[in-house]
């Protein structure tokens, strides 16, 4: 699955594995992407950590 | 007898896909339930799953989801009330206090200025926690009354009501580690030390993992804790004093178990035996073993 990066239109391949909220790393803005469908391949940027996230 | 799960969580870390991993190895089919997405009526009673393994990330999303889901006639791991008092350090403190399972010693201030008497009472250095963050972040080290003013005074200004509550631990001097030990039902899965150079030792502020016996007292302490706030599943982390007694600091109810599972390696499945623990609570059976 190839899939753009929102930021810098980066193509991105995804593995076939790839689920729904993964997160993904664009590999040339460094960018977290959460991947919000598979078919099509769609990313967008993932939320900030917020204060209340953890174990 | 089938049943549905469904694994509630927002993000899916390397957690979430190896605990879907260990629900396919068994043929036992899973919904993702993406919390950001679901609501409850009140008269709700009809939900698509008998048993939710809560995995949100976000603790107010876990919390809501878990007390909302049980509403629903959910049965939820963790439960709603586990959730509750593991994301709530004074709560844990009191829970573990009075099931007798040995912590250090803890105390709520109401206000800042309160705060102030109570750590000259306590003496230093003392750790001033958020009531419920995670991940180490903004736990403080005071060690001098400069410190506790110049803290308390960013405590106070902080917009949160909530915020200027004052949860404060005795500082334990320890080897420059501590141990988290996941438990999953009734039984102590797997154990590391997580060693650093600086004296917090979360994994999510850079500490090392290796391999922890888990002897006989570690692992009834860390049963006990995770008893004594009613979760199912547990991260307990603890720390030997300098007296090698083991103390409890605190129990996270959403435990993040990667670290540990690469310190342990494929001898320890902590998916597998979560996965084991959920499809018990369901009834369930492997997908087309009834036709």
């Amino acid at each position: 699955m190839i899939a753009a990066c929102p930021e810098c239109e980066n193509k991105i391949d995804l593995p076939d594995t790839t689920r729904l909220s993964e997160v993904v790393e664009c590999s040339d803005c460094r960018s977290e992407l959460e991947v919000v469908s598979t078919d099509p391949a769609l990313l967008v940027i993932a939320p900030e950590a917020e204060e209340d996230w953890g174990e | 007898m089938s049943a549905s799960i469904g694994l509630i969580a927002s993000r899916l870390r390397l957690e979430e896909k190896r605990l879907l991993d260990a629900f396919a190895q068994r043929n036992v089919e899973v919904e993702v339930v993406d919390p950001r997405a679901l609501r409850f009526g009140l008269t709700q009673t009809s939900l698509p799953w008998q048993v939710a393994l809560n995995r949100e990330i976000s603790g107010t999303r876990a919390r809501y989801g878990a007390l909302s889901l049980e509403a629903a006639g959910v049965t939820t791991l963790n439960s709603a009330k586990a959730s509750e008092i593991c994301g709530d350090k004074w709560q844990t403190s009191v829970a573990l206090r009075e099931a007798g399972v040995p912590t250090p010693h803890a105390a709520l201030a109401l206000t800042p200025e309160a705060a102030l008497d109570e750590i000259a009472e306590m003496g230093y250095p003392v750790v001033l926690k958020p009531l419920s963050s995670s991940w180490g972040k903004r736990v403080s080290l005071i060690r001098d009354a400069d410190a506790a003013e110049a803290v308390l005074e960013h405590c106070a200004a902080l917009p949160s009501p909530q915020a200027h509550l004052i949860y404060l631990q005795a500082y334990v001097e320890k080897p420059g580690r501590d141990i988290r030990v996941v438990v999953v039902g009734d039984q102590a899965v797997g154990a590391i030390y997580r060693s650093s150079k600086g004296w917090r030792t979360n994994v999510a502020k850079g500490a090392t993992t290796t391999i922890c016996d888990l002897h006989g007292d570690l692992a009834d302490i860390a049963i006990g804790a995770a008893r004594a706030v009613g979760a199912d599943i547990a991260g307990v982390d603890l720390v030997e004093d300098t007296d090698g007694r083991l103390l409890v600091l605190e129990v996270n109810s959403g435990v993040e178990f990667a670290g540990l599972q690469r310190a342990l390696g494929e001898g320890c499945d902590v998916p597998g035996k979560i996965a084991d623990l959920v499809i018990e609570r369901a009834g369930a059976v492997p997908a087309g073993a009834l036709s």
